[in-house]
């Protein structure tokens, strides 16, 4: 309590002491006085003997108090004083900081939801995903080679994604859940909310575990939280599955982005998907995930494995060329991930605005600590030290900066709480988990740290060299030459640069977006439309699925206003599946003898003239291409160039496996097949009555093209389908909208770029001005005279502006040779782009232009508008 | 720009002011001014302390309750605040004369020149 008596005490121990000191200076000034000098001198002397009052009362007081966290509260207080009487001053900088801070919050909270943030589950640092060389999935039977004679691991455990017919209650609707291997959830080492988890223990063979797990979500969802779930049976594509488990809230699964409603065992994988996923080793599908043992480094595992992976290709050939990887699982695991270098790439951009911001406001608070400097200076006169200055100064720019962060933090979190509920990807369960988390919030306090200290310290330098005596005297200090490169000048010339640098990354991100769109598709999804269903929810397959197919596209050509209509089991853009190709006459099906992988479509007889994609040679499929002719396929250019060279491909084979080979029946024009910004490459066709070897689809996709308005065809659809099928649900998208998909991150990342171009330029406008309305007003005086004496309006111009034009030209040159130089990083962020390109030079030096006459435009009036008769009167 | 002038309490080591102060408040209470002119007599002016500077040191003394403070009417008809050595401050100043004699014995043998 001795510290709360203190306090209110507090008051009367200053008073005490200063009633103290000014009878010490009187008793002083009498003895003196009484030696015979006068009042005058007297009175002198003693203050001169005593020491600086102010300084000896402040340390005086010292003992008293807790110097550290008073001062500063002190300072805050003086700020926020100071602060409250230039509205306008401080509005403008903590909003500018605020900009700079928010974009910031955004897109690193992107960048850590996206790429950085570990997979929710404990321990992640150990746990990691096993890939191969080239790409990310493996075989199930390598993965039990890789589980079971490797000792690197504690756990390995596999999954694969299916999008299945689900039926609670007799409602069916298709999602998303992942086939697991029975350890799973033990790898992972989490636990159920509610009920049990399947585990290895339960896996006895094919179809001998019909157990099923269902997400948190899922559960509330559809059960309403209901605890009576447990026991209770849903069918995966009419197959029965008991429920034995909830998920815990914040486990989502293993995939970054896709997140599963329910889990089950991959045992009983083939009797829902009807494929058999598990027996071959060249069918790759798994993502495999392992725990390291305590101990082990992820090189001795990397080893370890590719041993393994020899030994098991000298035992089978299908192994041949198997090699193992290991990157860290979760989103930020794959160093060479392309979403993580344009975020990272995204990220660094965002910063450069912060620092164009800080650069502004140092710019700002120079020219204020410059206007202020006839206060600063009384308060040093009259015993402040300039490092107590200093510290006021920057106590305000850090005053500035965290209000300014703390508006941008809030403006980010409403912005993120929208964008996470963000779902781009129609019925694909993207879910995006970026709303801003501690983590971000404490990057958000640093920023603001960070910047109020840049941009308080910079002008610091112009503080430590105030002449008080001077500064006293006339009011402000000495003004500057306006000969010499100033501070401000380098301030101004970095804004610039950033500037140009955003507005040409921008300009080439929007180039980029609009080249994409003008990429020749190899198809016209305009005016089409695409319902899909998955037959096996109503319990068809093989060659009933063929023909219940063969009836709702009959059923779909008959609808008034269809031009065109086909079956498909998949299109471009939309659900692709891919084989490797290997030569005619081939017998051994492994690596070496591997041509590519190539994306393959089931198609119906028509599906050319429906897509719009051109016949070059040969012939489309019939309804005579069916399980009882020979199996035909047709083929894209480069597909047809890579295998068959110059020479014709009709009539030519190729194989997929030893019982699937094709006779190339036609050739078609090359297109994109899952992203607009691909490489050309090889595709192929086949008749959807002989499809794939002997995989029959049992996807039904149906394409009408039609030039009736959306709604209308979607509703026609639905009803003429419904009425063949009632059992099974369709999805109807446009074709026009799944292939827009594909561009989603582009776009964004075009948005992105533009608003950061177009926040920097606002900043450049405004820091150019600024600099511009200083010179003009500095040098008013001046101008008067030189107009009185006869100056013209460009010799006028040329004094005024001519720095700020000359900076505006230097740093516009300086930041397109960087945007030149950094075009890679630009070019992770988006495709087609290229800075070289003379339009987008050209586009930005005429922004750059165009802003340094908005900046110019209004000083320069002032300049011409100046009275020198008024002028010289005042 | 001329640097910080350093305080001159750096000029003395760290409480030697204090205790200064608190022997010549042994001797008799004083108030602020008459101690100023106490030390600097008795130095024979060799220590050119700043008068302010003592207040600092009072303050320091107050706090710790090693000497008190009242304010009186002197001799000479003044309003003068008069401080008195408490129990405390006797103490305290036992021990860091003690402590300082013996640091001085121990620069004093260093200092003076080897037989």
């Amino acid at each position: 309590m001795d510290w709360l008596m203190r306090m209110f005490a507090r008051r009367k121990i200053y008073d005490d002491l200063s009633d103290e000191i000014e009878e010490h200076l009187a008793e002083k000034t009498d003895t003196l006085m009484a030696e015979g000098v006068s009042r005058e001198e007297a009175e002198r002397a003693a203050r001169r003997e005593f020491g600086n009052v102010t300084r000896i009362k402040e340390r005086s007081r010292e003992p008293w108090r807790w110097p550290r966290a008073e001062a500063l509260w002190a300072d805050v207080r003086f700020a926020l004083r100071k602060l409250g009487k230039s509205p306008g001053f401080t509005a403008t900088a903590v909003s500018t900081l605020a900009l700079g801070i928010g974009a910031n919050v955004v897109v690193f909270s992107v960048l850590y939801g996206l790429v950085l943030r570990p997979l929710d589950v404990p321990q992640p640092k150990n746990l990691f995903q096993v890939t191969h060389e080239k790409w990310a999935v493996q075989s199930y039977r390598d993965y039990v080679d890789y589980r079971d004679r490797d000792s690197s691991f504690s756990g390995m455990m596999a999954y694969q994604p299916e999008f299945v017919g689900m039926t609670v209650d007799s409602s069916a609707s298709r999602s998303w859940g992942f086939a697991t291997s029975g350890n799973y959830f033990d790898v992972l080492g989490i636990e159920p909310v509610l009920g049990r988890f399947f585990h290895a223990s339960d896996e006895h063979g094919p179809a001998s575990a019909p157990f099923i797990v269902l997400s948190y979500d899922f559960w509330q969802r559809q059960f309403d939280g209901m605890p009576n779930v447990l026991g209770h049976t849903v069918q995966l594509n009419k197959h029965p599955f008991a429920v034995i488990g909830i998920a815990p809230k914040e486990f989502h699964g293993t995939d970054p982005f896709l997140w599963p409603d329910y889990w089950f065992p991959v045992m009983n994988a083939e009797q829902v998907t009807g494929t058999d996923d598990l027996s071959f080793r060249d069918h790759y599908g798994f993502s495999v995930m392992g725990r390291l043992k305590l101990g082990v480094t992820p090189q001795q595992a990397t080893e370890s494995l590719n041993a393994l992976a020899r030994q098991m290709a000298k035992e089978d050939k299908k192994d041949e060329g198997l090699t193992a990887r290991l990157i860290q699982a979760g989103p930020g695991g794959d160093l060479n991930d392309p979403l993580r270098k344009a975020l990272i790439g995204i990220m660094l951009l965002a910063l450069l605005v912060l620092v164009a911001a800080c650069v502004n406001l140092a710019s700002i608070f120079a020219a204020r600590a410059a206007d202020r400097s006839g206060e600063l200076s009384i308060r040093m006169a009259i015993g402040s030290s300039r490092w107590h200055v200093l510290r006021q100064l920057l106590t305000e720019a850090i005053v500035v900066s965290l209000t300014g962060g703390i508006v941008g933090a809030c403006f980010a979190r409403l912005l993120l709480g929208a964008l996470s509920h963000w779902q781009p990807f129609g019925d694909f369960p993207a879910h995006f988990l970026i709303a801003p988390n501690a983590r971000v919030y404490l990057v958000a306090f640093a920023l603001s740290l960070a910047s109020g200290i840049l941009f308080g310290l910079l002008p610091a330098r112009q503080v430590l060299r105030i002449d008080v005596l001077q500064a006293i005297k006339t009011g402000t200090a000495q003004s500057e030459s306006f000969r010499g490169f100033a501070l401000r000048d380098v301030l101004l010339l970095v804004q610039i640069v950033i500037c140009t640098l955003l507005v040409t990354a921008s300009l080439v991100a929007v180039r980029g977006m609009q080249r994409a769109l003008q990429v020749p598709l190899g198809f016209q999804p305009r005016g089409v439309m695409l319902a899909q269903a998955d037959l096996r929810m109503a319990g068809y397959t093989g060659k009933q699925a063929v023909s219940v197919q063969k009836r709702l596209l009959e059923a779909a050509t008959a609808i008034p206003g269809v031009t065109a209509a086909a079956g498909a089991d998949a299109v471009p853009f939309q659900g692709r599946s891919g084989w490797f190709v290997y030569r005619d006459g081939v017998t051994e099906f492994v690596d070496r003898n591997r041509l590519f992988a190539a994306p393959a479509f089931l198609v119906s007889p028509g599906y050319l003239k429906t897509a719009g994609t051109r016949l070059m040679v040969g012939r489309e499929f019939t309804w005579h291409d069916d399980g009882s002719t020979p199996a035909v396929a047709m083929v894209n250019e480069t597909f047809a160039r890579k295998v068959f060279g110059a020479e014709s491909p009709i009539g030519h084979h190729f194989m997929l496996w030893a019982t699937a080979r094709y006779e190339v029946v036609g050739v078609v024009e090359d297109g994109k097949y899952g992203s607009l910004t691909e490489d050309p490459q090889p595709a192929m066709f086949f008749s959807i009555m002989q499809g794939v070897g002997t995989h029959l689809p049992t996807r039904a996709m149906i394409l009408v093209r039609s030039d009736q308005a959306e709604e209308q065809i979607t509703a026609a659809l639905r009803h003429t389908l419904g009425n063949v099928e009632a059992n099974v649900p369709f999805s109807v998208s446009s074709w026009d909208d799944d292939v827009a998909r594909s561009l989603v991150p582009a776009r964004a990342a075009t948005t992105v770029l533009s608003i950061l171009g177009l926040l920097a330029a606002m900043l450049a406008v405004t820091g150019t001005f600024g600099m511009a309305s200083y010179a003009v007003s500095k040098r008013i005086k001046e101008q008067g005279i030189r107009i009185a004496l006869g100056a013209r309006h460009i010799q006028l111009m040329r004094s005024t502006l001519g720095r700020p034009v000359m900076l505006l030209v230097t740093g516009s040159i300086i930041g397109l040779v960087l945007g030149v130089l950094t075009n890679r990083l630009i070019a992770h962020v988006v495709a087609y782009a290229n800075a070289r390109e003379p339009l987008i030079l050209a586009g930005a030096m005429l922004t750059m232009v165009l802003l340094g006459l908005l900046a110019t435009f209004i000083p320069a009036r002032r300049t011409l508008a100046i009275d020198p008769a008024q002028l010289l009167r005042e | 720009m001329t640097l910080l002038k350093k305080s001159e309490q750096r000029d003395l080591f760290r409480g030697a002011l204090e205790m200064m102060i608190l022997q010549s408040l042994m001797r008799q209470p004083m108030h602020g001014y008459a101690l100023v002119q106490h030390i600097k007599e008795r130095s024979n002016e060799l220590l050119q302390v700043e008068e302010g500077s003592l207040y600092p040191a009072l303050q320091r003394l107050l706090k710790e309750r090693q000497v008190e403070a009242k304010w009186e009417i002197s001799a000479s008809n003044r309003r003068v605040r008069t401080y008195r050595v408490t129990a405390a401050g006797r103490k305290h100043l036992e021990r860091e004369v003690s402590s300082f004699e013996q640091m001085l014995e121990g620069i004093t043998l260093v200092l003076s020149p080897a037989e």
